[in-house]
């Protein structure tokens, strides 16, 4: 068995306390002259403050490899690169720092996209570094080359070929700069085999970045007059993001919402924004095509929708065309293209979340808003999200129930892509940013597992669950040897329904059933579990659930639990492609 | 649907062109045509884009440009007034009967013969697009053999550039409007 983890205790602190600071680059090193370019990269990696790196090896990034033999750097080997990215990406969503990886050129580098794709929808802040062939090689089609910057152009925040080895002190940093400053997002850079082994004649590493500037404060003007329309609001809703949890800026939105007392909504991203449990009569909980009644009732009948580092995805407005059809609204987002891109923007503030609602809470007051809130009261009594139970079936829901119940809301919880994704995020209760890691954007199936390993690497002090879909479990779960390996103790729930659920579920609802390629015949996944050395569990009956659940829990290292449950339940409300947001589905829930 | 001259400086680095043109393409934007030239400073180039679109398609295009690292200014160029030049090279038919008046309608258009054959010239024309679309029209009947132009170039005019900023950009279209309804008339939502 290799190392324990050596990660730093997690920042975020029992008390209710909110996102940890991002990580800040350390002194720097004096100068690189002299030393490889392998070297230097270690010297800036370990200046960035990287703990950990998941990655590969293989032939174009060997030197790379002989100097982090003996590094300050914690190495874990994966089973496959894109194991790796989502393990550096859900290392960097429970921990706010820049997740690494560091795999080879060709094959390595397109195994690493899937992450890539997943971090950069997400605005995740990673760097990559790839091996590439020899300068001279380049453009030969040589063994085991690709065109990495330009495969990964479109899934990267930006990226870069080094062809000079006097550059790279500057590049790598300008990466983890660019990575996780603005919004964020991964940044790859690729290193050819010679530059890595090239020594360092000149050049003092300092960033040279004319054209990046991303703003932090918003314009004071456009500041007082989203705090006026606030003021102004009858019924207004606040719409939360990703953006915040990105920006650290949870306890500046919680203020604001409860100085100028208005309802909060989480998008997929932003759910642990608001503390649902203490702040319940504020809370909304999630918004959009599986979000709840009361939330999307809100949306569509408040005066004033305050967005918050969030950016008008199609599966929260629903047709566009009546989205919020009555609401002026204000969009904070540091990100300009995001603003009026598919939503036009009535008070647009560009700037940092967290700077953006300190400039803003001196300037809101507080509203009774006696009328507004006692409508949303109806609402959320009249339609909770809800299941029935069924004797002797396990219901997908209830796992979630019981599992918030047993961790009290604390755990971090990662999931795949499916219905097992939406039930966890309608029916876990959130209390903390940085709590839910999940694909929003590209919806990888398969996320789930690795992402959950490396937030265990970033926080070995907290209970780490990944609820999975089955489908989605057998994307990434040759992982679980890096599980077993390293005995990192991720806890897995499988809803198994042996169904690709989410697909089935469209199949059903828009395909008259024709049932096509959503069935999975599965393996034994406590078996699978137990051969990769982590523990297997499987719970069939009702009765056993909570049981299994705490035994899960109180099993030291990897743990599969394999709960079988109902396999054609469905997941409501909906709203249906091309409709409205209030009109939902609410399949027998009403 | 605008025609847009946009003015971007970007770093001179590998990869700036393919990056421009990959978002272009993966946004589904329009290029009419793009120009790459050095710039007075070494470590810059500037790119001159010519684009069509609608209002809120155009400030798309301005705000992702703005998004790409090695990126330092864009700039619309059609908000203000500037000085555009597009250049074209054409050799015509000409039999040497032909030669005088085709030399005359050069002459109108102030362009050049710089190359003169047995059957045909190259005559060179600078200027807006518009003129020269209008002469390769005019050039059509005789027969055109080829045709190569540079694309738009432009850059504000000096009287703009001295005192500073353009005229506001019109209000984008409202793609969500507060009047919107539902398809029965009014939102209707539940029950209180
Ligand atoms: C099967 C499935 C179903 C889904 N259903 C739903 C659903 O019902 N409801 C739902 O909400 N989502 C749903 N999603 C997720 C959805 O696809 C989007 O990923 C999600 O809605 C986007 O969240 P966001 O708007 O918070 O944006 P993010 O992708 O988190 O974007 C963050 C925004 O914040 C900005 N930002 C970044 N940093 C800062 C900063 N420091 N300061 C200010 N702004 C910043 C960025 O520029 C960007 O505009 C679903 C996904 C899947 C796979
Ligand atoms: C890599 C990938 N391939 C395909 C899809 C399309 N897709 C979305 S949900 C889904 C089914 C998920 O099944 P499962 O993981 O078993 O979860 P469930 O819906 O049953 O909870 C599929 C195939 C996807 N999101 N990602």
């Amino acid at each position: 068995m290799a190392t324990k983890p050596q990660a730093k205790p997690a920042a975020q602190s029992a008390s209710g306390g909110v996102s940890p600071i991002p990580d800040v680059p350390k002194a720097a090193p004096a100068s690189f002259v002299g030393k490889s370019g392998a070297q230097a990269l270690l010297d800036i990696l370990v200046e960035q403050g990287v703990e950990v790196v998941f990655g590969y090896p293989g032939g174009a990034i060997l030197p790379t490899f002989d100097a982090l033999y003996g590094a300050p750097i914690r190495f874990v080997l994966t089973r496959c690169e894109q194991g790796a990215g989502h393990m550096a990406d859900g290392y960097s969503r429970a921990t706010g720092k820049v997740g690494t990886t560091i795999v080879t050129s060709g094959p390595g580098a397109t195994n690493l996209t899937t992450a890539l794709g997943t971090a950069y929808m997400d605005s995740i802040p990673m760097v990559a570094i790839t091996g590439q062939v020899a300068t001279a090689a380049i453009g030969n089609d040589a063994f085991q080359e690709a065109d990495v910057v330009g495969v990964t152009r479109p899934v990267t925040k930006h990226n870069i070929l080094v062809k000079n080895v006097n550059d790279l002190p500057r590049i790598v940093r300008e990466a983890y700069h660019i990575a996780r400053t603005g919004r964020p997002g991964p940044v790859l850079v690729d290193l050819p085999k010679d530059v890595q082994v090239r020594l360092i004649e000149n050049g003092n590493g300092e960033m040279n970045l004319p054209g990046y500037r991303p703003r932090s404060k918003g314009n004071p003007r456009q500041v007082r007059m989203a705090a006026e329309a606030i003021n102004a609001a009858q019924r207004p809703v606040l719409y939360v993001g990703g953006g915040v949890i990105l920006s650290g800026a949870s306890e500046e939105l919680r203020q604001l919402a409860r100085k100028a007392h208005i309802p909060v909504t989480t998008t997929l991203l932003g759910l642990g924004a608001i503390d649902e449990i203490a702040d319940a009569d504020l809370a909304l909980h999630m918004l959009g095509m599986h979000g709840s009644a009361y939330a999307n009732y809100a949306v569509q009948a408040s005066d004033c929708l305050i967005a918050v580092g969030a950016r008008f995805d199609d599966r929260v407005t629903g047709k566009l065309e009546t989205f919020a059809p009555h609401a002026k609204i204000i969009h904070i987002d540091v990100d300009p293209s995001s603003i009026s891109k598919n939503v036009d923007v009535d008070v647009p503030v560009v700037g940092d979340a967290k700077a953006v609602l300190a400039e803003l809470l001196p300037l809101v007051e507080y509203r009774e808003r006696a009328e507004w809130f006692a409508q949303i009261g109806v609402w959320k009594q009249r339609y909770p999200f809800g299941y029935r139970e069924r004797p002797g079936e396990i219901l997908p829901q209830q796992v979630i129930d019981q599992i918030g119940k047993i961790t009290e809301s604390k755990a971090i919880v990662a999931t795949g892509v499916g219905q097992h994704q939406m039930w966890t995020a309608q029916f876990y209760r959130w209390r903390q940013p940085r709590q839910m890691i999940t694909s929003g954007g590209l919806g990888t199936m398969g996320y789930g597992f690795p992402a959950a390993l490396g937030a265990a690497i970033g926080c070995p002090d907290k209970l780490v669950i990944d609820i999975d879909g089955d489908g989605s479990f057998q994307m990434t779960c040759n992982e679980l040897a890096t599980a077993g390996e390293y005995q990192i103790p991720v806890k897995v729930v499988i809803l198994n329904n042996h169904f690709q659920g989410m697909v089935r579920q469209w199949q059903e609802l828009f395909y008259q059933r024709r049932y096509m390629a959503v069935r999975m015949a599965n393996p034994s996944f406590a078996k699978v579990a137990e051969a990769f050395g982590c523990t297997g569990l499987e719970v069939r009956d009702p009765k056993d659930l909570p049981d299994a659940i705490r035994k899960m829990i109180a099993t030291p290292g990897p743990v599969v639990l394999d709960a079988h449950v109902s396999a054609e339940e469905n997941v409501y409300p909906m709203v249906a492609v091309g409709k409205s947001l209030h009109e939902m589905e609410m399949g027998g829930m009403a | 649907m605008k025609k847009h001259i946009i003015s971007v400086l970007v770093q001179n680095q590998p990869g700036v062109l393919a990056h421009i043109a990959g978002m272009f393409a993966a946004r589904g934007f329009n290029i009419d045509s793009l120009v790459v030239g050095r710039t007075e400073d070494p470590e810059f180039s500037r790119m001159v884009i010519v684009s069509t679109g609608d209002a809120p398609t155009l400030e798309q295009i301005r705000k992702q440009l703005g998004k790409i690292v090695t990126v330092v200014k864009v700039r619309d160029l059609s908000d203000q007034k500037c000085v555009e030049r597009d250049l074209l090279l054409i050799q015509v038919h000409c039999p040497p009967e032909k030669r005088s008046e085709l030399g005359h309608l050069c002459e109108v258009f102030r362009g050049s013969i710089v190359d003169v054959g047995p059957r045909s010239i190259v005559i060179q024309l600078t200027g807006p697009e518009d003129k020269i679309e209008a002469f390769v029209e005019l050039c059509r009947p005789y027969g055109i053999k080829a045709l190569s132009r540079t694309g738009v170039i432009a850059v504000p005019r000096a009287s703009q550039t001295e005192n500073g900023s353009a005229e506001a950009p019109p209000r984008r279209k409202r793609i969500r409007t507060a009047t919107a309804t539902t398809p029965s008339g009014t939102l209707v939502l539940p029950p209180s």
